[in-house]
């Protein structure tokens, strides 16, 4: 059954797909100069599909996932999301930062219902869901914690959580773990590649972490130094299911980190 | 009275753990944390009944302390009756200086245009010395309430202004970009995240304003009152009854004190989570 979705996900990239970049450029002027942060970028993401991107820091990875929110307006080229051409913050979005960005006087549960909040959602289903996402990402026995009184990594949890409560299409994650320690993100990793499953919403996730880009996407994008441009992207061809410890034996996932490592190396050399 | 200074700096055992304090721990615990500056007032009092005693100073340039107690009981009534009018204008002046300050701080960072031109007539109106605007105030409103609230909300606006206009804009932008993918509008991200989020900042600027009013009625009360505690010691200074000058200075501080100990306890009640952030009683550091 859940084939059956990615088969139609993948069909329906054909026709435009669940996120669409074409020939995006993105230049920032400031006082001092201008920055060319992305340029020739042009990018299909079918529904249900798990895209990471990799890059050296600065290239535009968090500029293109802006884009993609319409919290950025692109210098010349066309975002488009589910068909629609991207003109302004996109509410069909989940989005989680590095930094958990949440709110130091709500409680972990009230951090998730922000979401419900700001979007008038119906009280008892918003509840419902809350617990759902509690439940799934193992934050039961945290509701009521503050943000002061949570590890890095439930302070996370929690904004996944507030990110996934209004079920979106598409899920946007700029370098969510980054910022915790090996183990930690591991767990999550787990975790997410679960929740992907069982919500069968397109991910575009941007991380650092060759390992984690390999174990959870289906795609990896790899970027250039700045101007920041697709370099190459890579197909990793491993089943939907992962186990963390049997995946990192495979020869899919050693090829696909060994080609990440030439692809960033080789962009790295090249200063 | 020198017990006080007996009770040991160490930390309370139990502070480590994570459990609610007990009610005698809690006392011990304020007792350890207050008796330094306790000890440094009553520092202060033995210093000035030493020097009356002593006679070093003559006694009507220097009342002893218990010259001063005297007079507080004996003119109680009186002294009570001048409080209140000075604790009433100063908290009128002071719930004014928040309300039109927390505004103007809003228009500020929400408007640019607004902010270039309020920005420039505020620190006008902050480096005029209120003390030499008072008389012309006096000549305008008059002698009764109005030109004091109007001291104490001219020299109290400034703080809670500067505060809030910080606290504004301290937000996280990520936060707001979070708002926006979530459909708020300007409103609903204002009540539910720029605001609460500023609160920490305004209380900081309250604080400030809070004992900055109490100076600003005063001054306005030298200037042309006939009630009041600014008034009580120009009578007083115009007598040379130096002990009632002494006591109305005296109470006039107490006033600062408990005005602001009141919106620190403000602070605490409104926001638990700003305060056990900077908490310092779950772990102890040497
Ligand atoms: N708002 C902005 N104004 C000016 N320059 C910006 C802005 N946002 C990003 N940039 C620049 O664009 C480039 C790409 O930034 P970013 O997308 O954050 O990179 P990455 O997330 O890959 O590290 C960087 O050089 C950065 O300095
Ligand atoms: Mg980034």
């Amino acid at each position: 059954m859940p084939e059956s979705t990615r088969e139609r996900g993948r069909v329906e990239a054909s026709r435009g797909g669940s996120v669409r970049l074409e020939d995006v450029a993105v230049r920032f002027r400031t006082k001092k100069k201008d920055v060319t942060a992305l340029r020739d970028v042009s990018l299909d993401v079918a529904e249900g599909e798990f895209v990471a991107i990799v890059g050296p820091s600065g290239c535009g990875k968090s500029t293109l996932l802006k884009l993609v929110a319409g919290l950025l307006k692109p210098s010349s080229g066309a975002v488009r999301l589910r068909g629609e051409p991207v003109t302004g913050p996109r509410h069909d979005i989940g989005y989680v930062f590095q930094r958990a960005a949440l709110l130091e006087w709500r409680s972990a549960r009230r951090n998730i219902l922000l979401q419900a909040e700001m979007r008038r959602m119906p009280a008892d289903r918003a509840r419902a869901r809350t617990a759902e996402l509690i439940a799934m990402t193992g934050l039961t026995g945290f509701e009521d914690a503050y943000p002061h009184e949570l590890s890095g990594g439930m302070q996370q949890r929690v904004a996944l959580c507030r990110a996934l409560l209004h079920e979106p299409p598409v899920l946007l994650m700029d370098e969510p773990f980054g910022a915790l320690d090996a183990l930690t993100r591991e767990q999550l990793n787990v975790e997410l590649n679960r929740i992907w499953r069982e919500t069968r919403t397109t991910v575009l996730l941007v991380t650092h972490s060759i390992a984690e880009a390999a174990y959870l996407a289906d795609r990896i994008v790899v970027m250039t130094d700045r101007p920041g441009t697709v370099a190459e992207v890579i197909d990793v061809g491993l089943p939907d299911e992962r186990d963390y410890a049997v995946t990192m034996a495979r020869p899919e996932f050693a090829r696909a980190t060994a080609r990440i490592r030439d692809l960033l190396g080789a962009a790295s050399a090249a200063d | 009275m020198v017990s006080q200074s007996t009770t040991p700096d160490v930390p309370v055992a139990g502070v480590a753990e994570r459990g609610r304090p007990g009610a005698g721990e809690r006392v011990r615990e304020a007792a350890a944390r207050s008796w330094r500056p306790v000890a440094l007032l009553l520092a202060c009092l033995v210093a000035w009944w030493a020097i009356t005693a002593a006679k070093l100073i003559k006694a009507y340039l220097v009342p002893s302390p218990a010259k001063t107690l005297q007079v507080m009981a004996d003119k109680a009534g009186y002294l009570w009756h001048h409080t209140w009018i000075t604790t009433y204008e100063t908290l009128l002046g002071f719930v004014i200086a928040t309300i039109v300050g927390v505004l103007a701080a809003v228009l500020m960072v929400y408007s640019p245009a607004v902010e270039r031109t309020l920005y420039p007539v505020l620190l006008f109106a902050q480096v005029i010395p209120k003390v030499a605007i008072a008389p012309l105030l006096v000549v305008w409103l008059g002698f009764g309430l109005a030109p004091k609230v109007v001291v104490a909300v001219l020299i109290a606006f400034f703080p809670v202004v500067i505060s809030m206009v910080t606290g504004l804009k301290a937000v996280d932008p990520e936060m707001i970009q979070l708002s926006a993918t979530m459909g708020a509008g300007p409103l609903q991200t204002f009540a539910k995240i720029r605001f609460p989020a500023s609160l920490p900042h305004l209380f900081s600027g309250l604080k400030v304003a809070v004992t900055l009013a109490v100076t600003g009625a005063v001054v306005g009360e030298f200037v042309g009152a006939n009630e009041g505690l600014g008034y009580v010691i120009q009578q007083a200074n115009g007598n040379l009854d130096t002990p009632m000058l002494f006591a109305g200075l005296l109470v006039m501080s107490l006033i600062g004190v408990v005005l602001f100990v009141l919106v620190e306890f403000a602070e605490k009640l409104l926001l638990p989570w700003h305060a056990s952030r900077r908490g310092t009683a779950v772990t102890t550091t040497y």
